[in-house]
């Protein structure tokens, strides 16, 4: 059908697609700024003349990044944290939120249970009272400190159980019949079943885990133990100058704090770009929208 | 006790089992916890309980501090402003993106709305704070075209609070279009054809049909946004404010952060932690039981 617009529609929809291409740009023209000042010369980006493209065209200031030990041990870092709280994160997520789709009358503690773990999400102890018991169990500056204390994703287990509550109920009594126990339905059935919302939820605590970086900063004593996300507060937010070394303001000359800093800010967002557009695939589809049923 | 193990629910119980065992320690422990903001807490004296009682000592010496009125002025101010634009801009962009019929240009506007959602406050935060820059910001530099002087955007008390709403919707109105899209997406098209049938125009559709459509979830989503009425967002905070902007950019999270881990006054801190702990709890039952009762909404 073609629609034939008045005039004042005409200025609308170009009023319109102008409004969302400049807020579109709003959210990516400051990424590709700080880009252009990581690629660019010190003298350049000192002089703050670079805009939207590199000016005097450079890979020093990733040579200077990358040749860090800091910065690479904290990658280190990041990287065990991200495989032993996404495993333990996903396993804890599944094994709860399966009891707790359960029907009451299938299963009479669910209220109970579902309640001591709701609970969690509507009180918070408190940051004081939270450090002393990372203090007290003994994990403090170990990688325990930055997966156990945010092991059960509570808000990913209501998304979780409510997917599965929408899963059609014969499968799983059709399991029962043939003499499946709920570890078998669990394993065999729920979890194939909801295999794009685990893609979901995994991402998620992958990003999750990714950009964490408070608690590196307070459980770790010292910051060769941080993840990268704290390494980069202490040195991109904080302009901590204890955590530059000599041999680092030598080089400094030829690679300027801005540009060392834009490197570093955008090494740190790189993970997350490129796995941005299989994140989008699944949240464009709404499966995220599980919990919002208003 | 063997009837127990006999019944049909074991599988269940132990399946629950380790994750009841973390979040007992984890999240339950620090509730036992708060007895820290009832003493004059020492870690040296070991155990939450062997420290001296106070009573309410700590409270009183945080309603005698000078910052904590400013504290708590800053928080609300800052809280409600991300709230209300928070809700405004994301339901104007759909609205907006609604009346997009070329899919593939609807298509790159969210790819790129959505993404700063997923990037942390620390790499936000070096962005703004290199591109906010009074001597070599790109904003700076380009607000001189105009003739404007050089403004220290993150230094600057009338700036701050401005700074942070902005720079906190521009992270998350894009994500939070996806709740109104999918609202939109299950409005029913007969609706349309009766009001154009009516005729009503591009406008009086809006008003009339997609309006009135969107606001259960509109209803929904300010509801549940009160439970945030003390979360001024520590993260970004944290990673933008200075001593210059603790006038108009202190709150309660950094405060407690400072006075509890830097200071180490442990008491003190836990005393006000747990103030934003109650009342936030009280706020967020609050609006889960109306969006209950007036919405059918149910987290689980």
């Amino acid at each position: 059908m073609v629609e034939h617009y008045t005039l004042g529609r005409k200025i609308f929809v170009g009023a319109n697609y102008t409004v969302l291409a400049v807020l579109s740009l709003l959210c990516l023209v400051p990424l590709i700024h700080v880009l252009a000042v990581s690629f660019s010369s010190s003298q350049a980006a000192t002089a703050g003349l670079v805009k939207l493209w590199p000016v005097d065209f450079t890979i020093s200031s990733y040579k200077f990044v990358l040749a860090k030990p800091a910065f690479l041990t904290s990658i280190g870092v990041t990287l065990t944290r991200v495989a032993i709280g996404l495993t333990i994160n996903m396993a804890l997520t599944v094994l709860v939120a399966y009891p707790l789709s359960k029907e009451v009358g299938k299963f009479p503690y669910r209220t109970l249970y579902v309640w001591i773990f709701v609970v969690t999400m509507l009180f918070y102890g408190g940051l004081i009272p939270q450090y002393m018991i990372v203090k007290y169990t003994g994990i403090m500056d170990s990688i325990w400190a930055l997966v156990l204390p945010g092991a059960v994703p509570v808000f990913n287990v209501v998304l979780l159980l409510n997917f599965f509550r929408g899963l059609p109920k014969e499968l799983e009594e059709a399991a029962f019949i043939d003499g499946a126990g709920h570890w078998t339905t669990l394993w065999r059935i729920m979890v194939p079943l909801s295999a794009p919302a685990l893609a979901t939820l995994t991402l998620f605590a992958t990003v999750g885990h990714w950009n964490a970086w408070f608690d590196g900063l307070i459980f770790m004593n010292s910051p060769d133990h941080y993840p990268l996300q704290s390494y980069l507060q202490t040195v991109v937010i904080n302009r901590d100058l204890s955590l530059v070394s000599s041999a680092d303001m030598k080089s400094l000359a030829e690679v300027s704090d801005r540009t060392a800093k834009a490197a570093q800010i955008f090494l740190g967002a790189l993970p997350i770009l490129l796995v941005y557009p299989f994140l989008q695939r699944f949240f464009m589809k709404g499966i995220v929208l599980g919990s919002v049923k208003g | 006790m063997l009837r127990n193990l006999k019944s049909p629910y074991w599988p269940l119980h132990l399946m629950l089992l380790p994750g009841l065992i973390l979040v007992l320690i984890y999240s339950y422990g620090p509730m036992v916890g708060i007895v820290i903001a009832f003493q004059k807490f020492m870690p040296a004296k070991g155990g939450l309980f062997a420290s001296d009682w106070t009573g309410l000592a700590n409270f009183r010496y945080v309603l005698d501090m000078p910052d904590s009125m400013r504290v708590l002025n800053n928080t609300i101010i800052i809280a409600l402003f991300k709230i209300v634009v928070g809700l405004i801009i994301p339901i104007t962009v759909s609205l907006l993106l609604n009346e997009v019929r070329k899919e593939l240009f609807k298509r790159g506007v969210q790819t790129l709305i959505y993404l700063p959602h997923f990037l942390s406050w620390i790499i936000l935060g070096g962005i703004l704070i290199d591109i906010l820059s009074p001597s070599s910001g790109i904003v700076n530099q380009f607000l001189g075209l105009f003739g404007v002087k050089s403004i220290y955007f993150l230094g600057d008390n009338s700036w701050f609070r401005p700074v942070l709403v902005l720079s906190d919707v521009w992270k998350e109105f894009g994500f939070n279009t996806i709740v109104y899209l999918a609202a939109l997406t299950g409005i029913n098209p007969s609706l349309y054809e009766a009001a154009i049938v009516d005729g009503a125009g591009r406008w009086k559709q809006t008003l009339n049909v997609t309006l009135p459509g969107m606001m259960p979830i509109i209803v929904l989503t300010m509801t549940l946004a009160l439970g945030n009425v003390l979360n001024a967002g520590f993260d970004q905070v944290f990673n933008l404010y200075s001593p210059q902007v603790y006038e108009t950019g202190d709150i309660i999270d950094t405060f407690v952060y400072r006075i509890g881990l830097v200071d180490a006054q442990y008491g003190v801190a836990t005393a006000v932690g747990l103030f934003k702990s109650v009342v936030s709890f009280t706020f967020i039952s609050v609006s889960y039981y109306l969006a209950y009762r007036f919405a059918n909404y149910r987290i689980f």
